[in-house]
């Protein structure tokens, strides 16, 4: 009966308010839409962070024979500091860190550069001018710069590089676009929530009639609210359910079929994860509508 | 039923009381009319009943509760034990007889059945069998306030207030409101009636309280409007 009754009240509210319940549900749309875009872009830095970094290692490039680094002034690395590095590496304080050690002679080096280059201008190099390197994975890629400052000290080492720097570029643009997005999105949300809150006052005036007649009749202070704050949660749910449908359609056909057809070997964000942000975009419509109606409605309908 | 203790009430700071220092005892199944010039406090009086104010002195006892005392959340139940009804009637406009009376009862979450059974007997009582279909509007001024009556009485509350009932309605409409009323006290039912209508009250020969300026400047059996007229 009750329940009944709160939902008779509901639809009756939302359409004698429907443009205002329909500017909510936009608002709530738009600004739910950002913030899930936010939500998939910092899910698509980690997934990316994931793959990326475990196959990432360090390089520890030693010294050349005609070094133009200050450090490799003594010559070319001697294999006493080949093995001093080593050591650190596998039994000093960061060997924690190291998962694996992989030495690179000279030739190698060479070797793998002419091979990578496709415009055969390395082939006129020689093996000689080059240093041979280690290549260090290890077992925590975040912790790349513990063991470069471990190593980029020592005698024979002329430059500690790590692959990631390249990634890194990349990370802080989406951070960046992260931040954009949640702050748009900041910003909507206000609009939202001082929008379900105009509506709600709106809605209450149009049925001070009913809640004066409810409230005389001895009704519960529950039920005479119930139905404001549901229409707001009702439009705002709504709003929701509307950016959810815009984030499936957008990772459905913007990224797995444009990107992943135009940047192939990146592993991107799904429709799967749109499912995982939906209940939380639903949460946050909610919330908003719960934080309005907390600042409306003991004004609007009193007992 | 209704009990007030030197009670006093002040809207606003510094300004004149609205009721000074009120004392009155309403017993079970009595009929009593409010009476007094306007701004008397009358109206003041009923809401203090109603819990829709608050004594700024005094206390105030309803039903076997003390209202200086209770908490807002159970307002509700108390409300649940007094039929109001006024002037103005406050009939929803879109919905019709029935729904409107149907409504009160809706609220206060009663099932379908008892929807069912208790209206149109109050529909009855009230005399508006056979309108239960038409709009408020499709009534006259007495039969809007017979169902305003209906809706304030189809819980059976104990007490029924009301505030100036026929003050919209011509005399001879305000007879039959008055018979209605008279009715419903019989099954035992509080009637409390604030009105300006001397006739009624001169007729009906029920109990008096006069307000003057928010003091109780008498309380009769069996009373007539105005002193003078005795
Ligand atoms: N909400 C309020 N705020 C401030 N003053 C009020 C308020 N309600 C009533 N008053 C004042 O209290 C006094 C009593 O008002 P009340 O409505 O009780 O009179 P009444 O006897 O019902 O008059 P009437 O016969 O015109 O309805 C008046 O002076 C009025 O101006
Ligand atoms: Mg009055």
């Amino acid at each position: 009966m009750r329940l009944r009754f709160i939902m008779g009240e509901v639809w009756t509210g939302l359409r004698r308010n429907s443009t205002m319940a329909l500017s909510v549900v936009l608002v709530t749309f738009v600004s739910l839409t950002f913030v899930g875009a936010a939500a998939l872009t910092q899910m698509q830095v980690q997934q990316l962070k994931d793959a990326w970094y475990g196959k990432v290692e360090v390089s520890i490039f030693l010294c050349p024979e005609n070094s133009l680094f200050e450090q490799c002034a003594g010559g070319a690395v001697t294999t006493v500091q080949e093995d001093e590095i080593r050591a650190v590496l596998e039994e000093g304080s960061v060997s924690d860190l190291v998962d694996e050690v992989y030495y690179e002679t000279r030739e190698e080096v060479f070797e793998n550069i002419v091979a990578a280059d496709s415009t055969g201008v390395y082939s006129q190099l020689d093996a000689a001018d080059l240093g041979p390197v280690f290549r260090v994975k290890l077992a925590d890629p975040e912790q790349f710069q513990v063991v470069a400052d471990a190593t980029s000290g020592l005698a024979g080492v002329e430059e500690v590089k790590d692959q990631r720097e390249v990634f890194d570029q990349l990370f802080t643009f989406l951070n960046a676009a992260t931040f954009v997005a949640a702050g748009l999105a900041a910003v909507m949300m206000l609009a939202a929530v001082l929008l379900i809150t105009t509506t709600i006052r709106l809605s209450a005036l149009s049925r001070r009639r009913e809640t004066t007649i409810m409230r005389m009749v001895g009704s519960s202070k529950s039920l005479i609210q119930m139905p404001f704050m549901l229409e707001g949660a009702v439009a705002a749910t709504a709003g929701a359910v509307l950016a959810i449908g815009g984030l499936w359609l957008g990772t459905r056909y913007l990224v797995e079929d444009w990107l992943t057809g135009s940047i192939a070997w990146v592993d991107y964000v799904g429709r799967e994860d749109v499912w995982t942000v939906a209940p939380w975009l639903v949460a946050i419509a909610v919330g908003l509508a719960a934080l309005a109606s907390l600042v409306t409605l003991g004004r609007y309908t009193r007992a | 039923m209704i009990r007030l203790d030197t009670v006093s009430k002040v809207y606003t700071r510094g300004a004149r009381p609205a009721l000074d220092n009120v004392s009155v005892e309403i017993e079970r199944g009595d009929f009593v009319f409010l009476v007094g010039s306007s701004g008397s406090g009358k109206s003041t009086f009923l809401k203090l009943i109603l819990r829709e104010e608050r004594p700024t002195a005094g206390d105030v006892y309803v039903a076997g509760r003390h209202l200086n005392r209770l908490s807002s959340w159970r307002v509700p139940h108390l409300r649940r034990e007094i039929g109001a009804v006024f002037q103005d009637f406050r009939l929803l406009p879109n919905k019709t007889v029935y729904q409107n009376v149907a409504f009160a009862l809706q609220v206060i979450g009663k099932s379908k059945r008892e929807i069912h059974q208790n209206v149109p007997e109050m529909l009855e009582l009230v005399g508006l069998a056979g309108k239960e279909r038409r709009l408020p509007h499709e009534l006259s001024g007495g039969e809007q306030q017979r169902v305003a009556i209906a809706r304030a009485f189809v819980n059976h509350p104990p007490i029924l207030l009301c505030d100036e009932p026929t003050g919209n309605l011509d005399p001879g409409t305000s007879v039959g409101i008055m018979r209605l009323l008279d009715r419903i006290n019989r099954t035992g039912t509080t009637v409390l009636m604030a009105t300006h209508d001397d006739e009624i009250v001169d007729q009906m020969r029920k109990r008096v309280i006069e307000l003057k300026g928010g003091h109780l400047v008498r309380d009769q059996d069996r009373g007539v409007y105005g002193l003078e007229t005795v």
